[in-house]
């Protein structure tokens, strides 16, 4: 048989496969896979200069808006990064409110990864089901913040409301209906025939490459790194619970770093966080949820304050890291995000390679990209209708030349 | 009456009444899907709307595209999915076209919209089209053995039991397949309504079979750069499509009239046995295509071959054994 030519087919950067722009490029025989490169940039909105004109109260709401999943990730890893700066403790109290929060949003971020990972998989039923289960931890985060997709909830020094007895019986009932629900979804995702079938075997990533590609969250346990950063860098009230990475073997399989790893890393982390919240909620220190109510003095110590941090936080996807530096002005010096899917990304040409067309939206799903948080730099003159990306070499250039403008 | 005249006028009765039934159809298939999946479902009449919208919007021919090869598939198909109609019996009314042709002409007739599907898609010169393309005809070729199978099991058992003209759709409404067979081919009659349960999904590219027009992978990969009216007649020819393959199944396996049980002649029989017919033909789409797509996700294009090829013909080849030992059992051969 002659050898047939390899076409490309491009996904995106608008594709119903894809929940976010990106442009993913492949190169096909028949429905092999041989190559695949991804150009991200496509959503990129400028927020940390926003963010440079403004000081860290505002910006912690610039840092809800990052992201429409992981509303407290980044204002959690932002707010770290300025409290250590400005010498803020935050109190213990706020802590556990700041460790229910972030764990009801990995609940409804995996609920939402899971309804589209059945939808990739053509599975409509199991997506619609994922979705209106989801509700409940949304209807229980609008409990506690008032807000159902921008929480607005962290404030630098603590939080800005605080979980009453109230709220505790919409809390639990949200958690105890999970908790029913647990086995049927586990049943639905990880017994499924087809799902099996589809998602075993594919996209391969080794624990070596895993590694290599430093990435992070959910995508690199299920290859068998053990790395979580409420484990191994315990923060907030992380460091009072008795936790365990999820691995596969949870569910008593062997760590084979394809598909099906990373949606059983998933399921059953919904599981660790319900726990999480149970336990958080019952052992909830009394006390003051921020450091000072008055947002003038927080600003006058933010204003005080000197030096650079680096702020971190466990996401649904993985680690998402905040450097800023503050030098006794009212908007920091510098401000850099670096959000969890930026690392997980770049392992998509790699485990692309080789699989089936059939199989891509399932793999590139399996990361759980999250482009809005991720894109960055991308130059466009939209004059010329061109866009352009920087290579490392023109960029260090282009900075020499700033310097030596600003000195001149 | 001039039996051309006639021939004419039937056809276009016919092409009005499937139309209009098989938008119903996949009204109802859309309906109870969406109630399965706890959500409420658009109206049943939606088919109509979409279609009516469809046929007065922009017809899009991308540049890439060979323009007359592009335009002339969806004409095609739905030219051929009523075509099919014209062979089959529709409860106790006789084909209209009945004597020209039988049950192999249908079945080589049942694959012309999809082979019309597939040149329109390698005429868009979409990638996304051409993958779709060939994974469509890669499940024909597919879903056309165990297809292939069931119809010649059924027929040469009736051919050995001495029914004349087997292979006419006629007969072989009129002479229910199950009537004829011994306890053993009754098991292999259940192996074949299951296989025909499979084979209609794939014939009309539903979940799990619809890789070739996958819209996760694919963006609706054989039909993505078709609009406006050609993307209307292939809708529409979809619609014939599914009464056409649902009427063949039952024609097949689930054959039998009602009048002869209500003790009905005349009109008062016809209009019986085409609104039994009718039920069937929703009950048919309800189990296989209905439930199916609920409850799978999309198979892989391979696993597709798998299924139809080693599991379907398995099964297929161990109910034709079944069929002869049955014939042999009963001493008609």
């Amino acid at each position: 048989m002659a050898k047939k030519a390899p076409y490309i087919v491009p996904v995106g950067p608008i594709h119903p496969a894809l929940k976010e722009p990106v442009h993913i490029e492949l190169t096909v025989v028949g429905e092999e896979v041989i190559s695949a490169d991804f150009t991200p940039g496509q959503t990129h909105r400028g927020i940390e200069w926003m963010g440079l004109s403004r000081n860290p109260v505002q910006i912690v709401h610039l840092t809800d808006r990052i992201c429409g999943i992981c509303g407290v990730t980044h204002s959690l890893a932002f707010a770290r990064a300025v409290e250590q700066i400005a010498d803020i403790t935050v109190p213990e109290r706020a802590d556990y409110v700041r460790v229910i929060i972030a764990e009801f949003e990995r609940i409804q971020s995996h609920l939402l990864w899971a309804g589209v990972a059945a939808h990739e998989l053509g599975f409509d039923t199991l997506f619609y089901l994922a979705w209106r289960v989801r509700e409940e931890a949304m209807d229980a985060i609008e409990c506690i913040t008032g807000n159902r997709v921008n929480y607005d909830i962290i404030q630098i020094g603590g939080v800005r409301r605080d979980i009453t007895e109230v709220q505790h019986a919409q809390i639990r009932k949200c958690l105890d209906s999970y908790k029913e629900l647990f086995g049927k979804l586990k049943n639905m995702f990880l017994e499924d025939a087809v799902i099996n079938s589809r998602c075993k075997g594919t996209g391969l990533l080794s624990f070596e490459k895993a590694m290599a590609y430093s990435t992070v969250g959910p995508t690199a346990r299920a290859s068998g790194c053990t790395a979580d950063l409420r484990v191994d860098y315990p923060y907030a009230a992380y460091g009072d619970l008795a936790l365990k990475p999820i691995m596969p073997t949870a569910y008593g399989t062997e760590v084979n770093g394809d598909t099906y790893d990373r949606i059983v890393v998933r399921v059953f982390e919904i599981a660790q966080s319900i726990e999480i919240i149970e336990e958080c909620l019952a052992n909830m220190p009394a006390g003051p949820v921020l450091w000072e109510e008055k947002v003038a003095k927080i600003l006058a110590a933010c204003k005080k304050a000197e030096g650079e941090a680096v702020g971190r936080h466990e996401a649904p996807r993985g680690e998402c890291l905040h450097y800023v530096a503050m030098d006794k002005a009212e908007a920091p010096i510098a401000w850099k995000v670096k959000a969890s899917s930026y690392s997980n990304l770049h392992v998509w040409p790699l485990i692309l390679k080789g699989a089936q067309l059939a199989d891509i939206p399932i793999i590139v799903a399996s990361v759980d990209p999250c482009l809005s948080c991720t894109d960055r730099v991308a130059i466009t003159d939209a004059d010329a209708h061109k866009t352009k990306i920087f290579t490392k070499e023109e960029l260090t250039r282009m900075s020499y030349e700033k310097t030596r403008r600003m000195r001149a | 009456m001039n039996p051309i005249l006639a021939a004419v006028g039937g056809t276009i009765v016919l092409a009005i009444l499937a139309i209009a039934f098989g938008l119903i159809l996949s009204g109802i298939d859309r309906r109870v899907v969406a109630r399965m999946q706890a959500r409420v479902g658009p109206p049943l009449l939606q088919p109509f709307t979409d279609v009516r919208k469809l046929l007065a919007k922009q017809n899009i021919i991308p540049a890439n595209a060979i323009p007359w090869l592009f335009n002339l598939m969806p004409i095609v198909a739905l030219a051929s999915a009523i075509t099919i109609l014209l062979y089959l019996p529709f409860g106790s009314f006789a084909p209209v076209l009945g004597e020209f042709g039988d049950v192999i002409l249908v079945l080589y007739l049942l694959i012309i919209p999809s082979l019309a599907l597939v040149i329109g898609g390698f005429a868009s010169g979409s990638p996304y089209a051409t993958v779709g393309a060939q994974r469509e005809m890669v499940s024909m070729i597919a879903y056309e053995l165990p297809l292939a199978i069931a119809v010649i099991a059924i027929a040469w058992r009736l051919m050995a039991a001495g029914v004349a003209e087997p292979f006419l759709m006629l007969t072989l409404m009129q002479t229910p397949v199950w009537d004829v067979v011994g306890p053993l081919g009754i098991l292999a009659l259940l192996i074949l309504l299951v296989m025909m349960a499979w084979v209609t999904p794939g014939e009309l590219s539903k979940i799990p079979f619809d890789s070739p027009e996958a819209e996760t992978e694919l963006a609706g990969g054989i039909l993505v750069e078709y609009s406006g009216r050609n993307l209307g007649l292939f809708t529409l020819s979809q619609a014939v499509k599914m009464v056409a393959m649902s009427a063949f199944g039952i024609i097949l396996l689930l054959p039998w009239n009602l009048s002869p049980f209500l003790g009905l002649t005349g009109a008062a029989a016809g209009v019986a046995d085409l609104v039994f017919f009718l039920l069937k033909m929703l009950f048919v789409v309800i189990v296989s295509v209905t439930v199916v797509r609920t409850m799978m996700a999309r198979f892989r294009i391979t696993q597709v071959v798998g299924l139809y090829w080693l599991v379907l013909g398995g099964l297929g080849a161990l109910a034709i054994i079944l069929m002869m030992a049955d014939a042999f059992l009963l001493g008609v051969i």
